[in-house]
């Protein structure tokens, strides 16, 4: 029954992707008026879905990597919920949408879900790990779009072109959206992070920190904290921000896959 | 229906020919009055701006004579005017009305103000009781036309003048302008002009750099300003988030490494340059640093050359939404006037019956009661057939009121029997249209 929510969830999200598509090309802005409402809804039946999924494993966690997606794919949108209510923009959207839709898309419509058989994950501090982990990435993949729409907003009128000046929001305002979310989303990393290491150290002793998810993730969070402090002290903005965000992002990819070389990771026996 | 709208504007008339019509607005009132006790006008309403002078009238007879008018009050001669003065009837006064509050006639077009002068105009006639009836209905039909105008088309939503572009692509850099610092560098008029544009719009601190001082001070009085010398200009500036240049130098003044500059002490907050110096006062180069913008006066114009664009062709569309209330108005008047035209039409033959029937009731007497009931019926019989077909087409007329030419025949037939007359004095006699009481009253 989750995966029924889910996939309409889906259907409503798919209007989120055709706006990111078609958003920068068109002249008459007809679909930003249905995005929002549409979005909303699929946040509604996606939440109806996490609940019940949770309610018929008896406990918040994680049961398979679909989860993990559907779950990743809602913090984005309850991230980009926040940002409407504040700024009334969905132009975050433009980049937010299509990784919610891919993400929804793997957990509703993928088959045979690779299950977590681990008893590891049934530990409770478990989930509370792996839901800091995935508001961290929520907040990096803001931050993210946040640099991407600066640059097309800052190149737009640079060039003088009537497009970007008519259509995104304020360059300040996308600004504030990137630095707001980098900044609430560094604790939420930090003591994921945190939570991660002590139960490892707990499980597997010392050995731990050869891991490579271990050592990617570090290595993002180390380029999140050079993000940080490189736009709180100095200002950076624009281009040099979206290149340091990049990173990050590149690393929190690349420990988001890491899961089948590390032998801590690897849930599936 | 008996509008009827004389004009001058900007496109028909010389300033110096509209001076002479323009009424200011302490006289407004009694001009107002005067001319709705012109003989012949029932209602009347004065627009004067400094872009138009109109006289918008509902007369009796529909061919109002504001020649005398003119002369008495305004003291002009129609050889003065003949050629500039516009004068519309009817429908074409009433699309006159509609085009003016949607701001389709102005010079800019798709500008706000001339709504609220309407409006102006509007509440000085209606205070004095100069509009009451049917030149209400039209007035506030116009001011919904307006309204349909501003919110289904674009026409008024982007900037058609130098300072107003400055400033919109300052909201779109800083998002709000409160609070920031704006910086003049040289006096003149035109930045002086987008200075207190962006000081409108919540712009808090204005810093002037200029090398006349005394020209400096002046400008800094008029700002609340601060005057900072000229040659401290590179120490201050970077204080500013908008820097407004208009100096007459011929090299660049602010040049790449003032900027870098800048730029570093800034800690990268975005900076505006406004250059509206021939030759420009900002080098090229600077333009290109992360977080600098450099808007000069081809761009800026360039910028309001596309929205005036854009706004003619949103005219046309509106021109297409005033249309169409043009003749919902005129549909929905000739709805109003079928129903007494039906009533008096009927008074007026019943009227001829009975004097025919009076004049020959002595040669009747000899016949039998029967006899004279059949004779009653018989007139009233010919009476109902002949009034058959014109009162079914009235009945149309007024079903069909979208059609333009229900209008027409509700003339047409009132002309054919002569009705005008009967009509008003039958309305004024019952009262019966509330908008007629009132006119009582206030008159």
């Amino acid at each position: 029954m989750p995966v029924v929510w889910l996939r309409v969830a889906l259907a409503f999200y798919s209007v989120g992707l055709i706006y990111s598509v078609v958003v920068l090309g068109r002249r008459t802005n007809w679909i930003t008026r249905f995005t929002a409402p549409a979005m909303q809804l699929g946040m509604i039946f996606h939440f109806v879905s996490l609940a019940e999924t949770f309610h018929s494993q008896g406990r918040i966690g994680i049961s398979s990597v679909h989860d993990l997606e559907s779950l990743l794919a809602f913090m984005l949108m309850f991230g980009f919920a926040l940002v409407f209510v504040r700024y009334r923009t969905v132009t975050p959207g433009i980049l937010i949408f299509p990784a919610v839709f891919l993400l929804t898309f793997a957990a509703a419509v993928g088959k045979n879900p690779i299950a977590f058989s681990s008893p590891t994950l049934r530990k409770p501090w478990i989930a509370v790990h792996i839901t800091l982990i995935l508001a961290g990435y929520a907040a990096l993949l803001f931050s993210l779009a946040a640099c991407v729409l600066y640059l097309l907003q800052e190149r737009g009128l640079k060039a003088k072109s009537r497009l970007a000046i008519s259509r995104l929001p304020a360059l300040d305002v996308i600004d504030q959206i990137g630095y707001r979310s980098l900044l609430l989303g560094f604790p939420f990393m930090t003591f994921g992070l945190l939570t991660g290491v002590v139960l490892a150290q707990a499980e597997y002793g010392p050995a731990f920190i050869a891991d490579p998810k271990i050592l990617l993730s570090l290595l993002m969070w180390v380029v999140y904290i050079v993000l940080l402090y490189t736009r709180w002290s100095a200002g950076w903005r624009g281009r040099r921000a979206a290149l340091l965000a990049s990173a990050a992002f590149v690393a929190a990819i690349a420990a988001w896959t890491a899961n089948n070389f590390s032998s801590i990771h690897r849930f599936m026996r | 229906m008996t509008f009827a709208l004389w004009g001058v504007n900007h496109n028909s008339a010389p300033i110096e020919l509209r001076e002479r019509f323009a009424i200011p607005a302490h006289s407004l009132g009694a001009a107002t009055q005067e001319l709705a006790l012109q003989p012949e006008i029932e209602e009347a309403m004065i627009l004067s701006t400094c872009n138009r002078v109109e006289f918008l009238v509902r007369s009796r007879n529909g061919r109002a004579d504001l020649h005398g008018f003119l002369q008495q009050h305004l003291q002009l001669n129609p050889a003065e005017y003949d050629g500039c003065l516009y004068r519309h009837h009817d429908r074409e006064a009433i699309r006159h009305l509609f085009r003016v509050a949607s701001s389709l006639d102005s010079m800019v077009v798709g500008e706000p103000q001339i709504l609220g002068q309407v409006k102006e105009a509007y509440a000085t006639a209606r205070a004095i009781g100069a509009v009451h009836s049917e030149l209400d209905a039209l007035v506030t039909s116009a001011f919904a036309a307006a309204k349909r105008v501003r919110t289904e088309t674009a026409i008024g939503s982007s900037a058609v003048s130098v300072a107003s572009v400055a400033v919109e692509l300052a909201k779109k850099i800083f998002g709000s302008l409160e609070g920031k610092c704006v910086c003049l560098v040289g006096a003149g008029k035109m930045s002086e002009l987008a200075a207190r544009h962006l000081v409108e719009n919540g712009a808090a601190r204005i810093l002037v750099a200029n090398r006349t001082p005394a020209n400096a001070e002046a400008l800094a009085d008029a700002f609340g300003a601060e005057v900072i010398g000229f040659d401290e200009l590179y120490t201050h500036a970077d204080r500013a988030d908008i820097v407004i240049s208009s100096t007459g130098s011929q090299q660049p003044i602010f040049r790449r490494e003032h900027g870098e500059a800048f730029m570093a002490r800034r800690k990268n907050r975005p900076m505006f340059f406004i250059d509206i110096a021939v030759p420009r006062d900002v080098d090229v180069s600077v333009g290109k640093l992360d977080g600098v913008f450099v808007y000069d006066i081809d761009d800026l114009q360039s910028v309001v050359a596309t929205h005036v664009a854009d706004r003619h062709r949103e005219a046309e569309r509106a021109e297409g939404i005033v249309n169409a209330e043009v003749e919902k108005f005129i549909a929905r008047q000739s709805r109003h006037e079928a129903v007494p035209t039906i009533v008096s039409l009927q008074e007026h033959l019943e009227g001829i019956r009975l004097a025919e029937f009076d004049r020959v009731r002595g040669k009747l007497s000899a016949l039998t009661p029967e006899q004279q009931g059949a004779v009653d019926a018989l007139t009233r019989g010919i009476i109902n057939k002949v009034l058959h077909t014109p009162i079914s087409t009235l009945k149309t007329a007024a079903q069909n009121s979208d059609d333009p030419g229900s209008s027409a025949a509700i003339e047409l037939i009132k002309r054919i029997f002569n009705l005008e007359k009967a009509g008003v004095t039958n309305l004024e006699k019952e009262g019966a249209e509330p908008p007629k009481s009132k006119s009582a009253k206030t008159s």
